[in-house]
């Protein structure tokens, strides 16, 4: 059998076989993903979209450390009953700073990507700290610890925002220099809500559906 | 009189050891954040239990902590005996066995501290993703050092899927967890929004590929031939089966973006590839049931074979559901619910634990050099396996279709008919039974490592004939 001889070269030198898997495997990532990550088009900003401020960037590091998107999508998917529900879809250009993109897989609870306004600071406030006082039948975990912790309690978020920065993030030196003020006396919970408030913001103008 | 064994096997027992204790805790992680979906008081407002971080230990902790280490150990196991030489660089083996647990250790604990990448099943933060890098460079080099150093002419199939698991994993690691670190604990990821998603799931589907289904079918095309005393079924099958599977896999990342904010070719390219992946899968399933149906009066005797038979059938399951699901409109449904949850453990329930225990019961003995402790045990951890799986899919199926309907049923005004609330509300029962489900399953793993550890307990000095007196796996090839 010719198949059988033919592999047989490759089966009898692990060179060959190392060097065939590496070059079988990467064709697809070098077709499918490379032009997605080297193309402008889908990192590129869209028109309403602005760096998170400090107190946002603070909660978004929080909801990252609580692992948040184990249960919360941030993507509103184009179907009819799905715009209905949370609001106008989600589009690239929406995330262009989000570092990692917090999407998720799963929706244990809602969608958040057009939860930015759609309740009192106060809401989410209560609801964070104590789910089921403001939804009986909510399954989400109470975050008392949030309100008892400062922002920022490890001083980091110069260091965070000059890696974002250098990320291209549009942060100026005086903005960073800022951030620390900005964050005094705030708790995390203030931190978490205003990232919370934050979101779906650049598509406010987009008609409800 | 005790001989010293040829093969350097030591280092295989303690990575077995090991990802027998990372199963019990991953599982016991997995089973608390299923009771807390049904009580959700019981993190007792610990941030350390609080369900985000103790689902991202859970799957650390199977996948890296049971998952890689029983893939280390029946890898170095079989690279040996199929190479005919002992392993190559063995302190360096144990240096990867100590750098690999000691990474599980603090990288588990530095989740429970809120230290979180935030990409799915890459959550470990930088220092930890260093670490894993490294260790993986050291396992492929006492791999591939094995294998240059072997005495067969041939390289057998288990090792291609070994060592694509090496190499893939590697690129794929490496690639998805390019950081720039702002502290020691926290950084942000080198891609941002669409492009960080296409990168991630190009991660995270071929962490599944070539970690979940190429790992341990390396595992199977090694121990299945030789458990059941027959060659594999077809070498020419394998052969078309391996390539097939290293090619295709890797473009089926973008079904888990399917309407998402990505370009809709790169969707469609994903799901195409996802169907035709069925080919390669089934076929290595066939190859399996062909070798084992010539050996099917040893299953009704022998427990560990039935394990992995079962894992056969799981894994067929498995593969067949996945390119269903990712068919744009069943993914429409499935997408985003318990579904996806259901599937995932069927196959890291049903394929993965499942071939591992049965390896584990046929391997640990030879390990120890004396019989399984306890046949009647083993058989008793069949069935609480089977029946812990079979009812968390279940249940899973249950919850993720009503979800998929409920989410999208729309009333004759055109408005959504369910509120969210209420679908959550209708999820108790099936999350009840799922944690059920998880508890039977962990009861079954947790009778395991008792028949192992008083198997092994009872150890005697191993005599391994030196090669050339006995016959390889496969050895017909």
């Amino acid at each position: 059998m010719k198949l059988v001889s033919l592999h047989r070269k490759i089966e009898r030198n692990s060179g060959l076989l190392i060097f065939g898997i590496l070059v079988v495997s990467s064709i697809g990532g070098l077709v499918q993903v490379l032009p997605i990550v080297l193309g402008e088009a889908h990192g590129t900003p869209s028109a309403g979209l602005v760096a998170y401020s400090p107190l946002e960037l603070e909660g978004r590091d929080i909801y990252i450390r609580e692992s948040c998107s184990t249960c919360h999508t941030q993507q509103v998917r184009p179907l009819l009953a799905e715009v209905k529900r949370y609001g106008p879809y989600s589009r690239a250009g929406e995330f262009a700073y989000d570092r990692p993109f917090l999407w998720g897989s799963k929706r244990t609870g809602p969608d958040l990507a057009r939860i930015g306004g759609k309740y009192s600071d106060d809401w989410q406030r209560m609801h964070l700290l104590d789910p089921r006082a403001v939804v009986q039948a909510s399954i989400m975990p109470a975050y008392p610890w949030l309100v008892s912790r400062n922002a920022d309690h490890g001083r980091t978020i110069e260091a965070r925002m000059r890696a974002l920065q250098r990320l291209g993030h549009p942060y100026t030196d005086a903005d960073i220099a800022a951030a620390p003020a900005a964050l005094e006396g705030r708790t995390e919970l203030d931190a978490l809500t205003a990232y919370l408030q934050s979101m779906g913001r650049s598509m406010a103008g987009e008609p409800q559906p | 009189m005790r001989t010293t064994p040829f093969y350097q096997d030591r280092v295989v027992t303690a990575f077995t050891a090991c990802a027998m204790f990372w199963a019990v805790l991953g599982m016991l992680a997995g089973v608390y954040v299923a009771a807390e979906l049904v009580w959700p008081t019981i993190d007792f407002g610990l941030p350390a239990l609080s369900f985000g971080r103790l689902r991202t230990l859970h799957t650390t902790l199977v996948l890296f902590g049971f998952g890689v280490s029983a893939l280390i150990a029946t890898a170095f196991y079989s690279v040996q005996r199929t190479s005919h030489v002992r392993l190559f660089a063995p302190r360096l083996a144990w240096v990867l066995f100590y750098a690999w647990q000691l990474t599980i250790v603090l990288g588990g604990a530095s989740i429970m501290a809120g230290w979180n990448g935030g990409k799915e099943y890459a959550e470990l933060e930088w220092p930890f993703d260093l670490a894993i890098a490294v260790a993986w460079v050291s396992f492929g080099i006492v791999f591939f050092g094995t294998i240059a150093r072997r005495k067969m002419e041939s390289i057998y199939i288990s090792n291609w899927f070994y060592g694509a698991l090496i190499i893939v994993v590697a690129m794929l690691h490496i690639v998805n967890s390019l950081a720039l670190p702002a502290t020691l604990g926290k950084s942000y990821s080198l891609f941002a929004g669409a492009q960080d998603a296409v990168v991630q799931w190009w991660y995270g589907h071929n962490a599944v590929g070539f970690l979940l289904t190429g790992g341990f079918l390396g595992m199977l095309y090694y121990f299945l031939p030789k458990h059941a005393e027959q060659p594999i079924w077809s070498y020419r099958l394998s052969i078309v089966a391996f390539w097939a599977f290293v090619y295709t896999y890797i473009w089926a990342g973008p079904h888990h973006l399917h309407y998402h904010s990505i370009p809709e070719w790169v969707q469609s390219l994903g799901m195409v590839m996802s169907l035709i992946l069925l080919a390669p899968s089934w076929a290595t399933m066939v190859n399996g049931i062909m070798t084992v149906s010539a050996a099917s009066q040893k299953l009704r005797t022998d427990p560990a074979l039935k394990f992995i038979v079962l894992s056969l059938a799981f894994y067929g399951l498995a593969t067949f559901e996945g390119p269903m699901l990712a068919i744009k409109s069943v993914n429409v449904f499935s997408h985003f619910t318990e579904w996806t949850i259901g599937h995932v453990h069927s196959g890291a329930l049903g394929w993965n634990a499942l071939i591992t225990f049965g390896t584990f019961y046929f391997l640990v003995p030879r390990l120890a050099g004396t019989p399984l402790y306890s046949a009647r045990l083993a058989n008793i951890h069949f069935w609480l396996a089977l029946a812990g799986v079979m009812l968390y899919v279940l249940a899973m199926w249950g919850a993720g279709v009503s979800q998929g309907v409920l989410w999208l049923s729309l009333d004759e005004l055109g408005e959504v008919r369910f509120s969210f609330n209420d679908v959550m509300a209708a999820m108790k029962p099936y999350y009840l039974l799922r944690f059920v489900a998880g508890l039977v399953f962990l009861a079954g793993a947790v009778l395991m490592a008792f028949n192992l550890a008083r198997t092994f307990a009872g150890r005697r000095t191993i005599k391994v004939a030196p090669p050339g007196t006995h016959v390889a796996a496969g050895g017909s090839i």
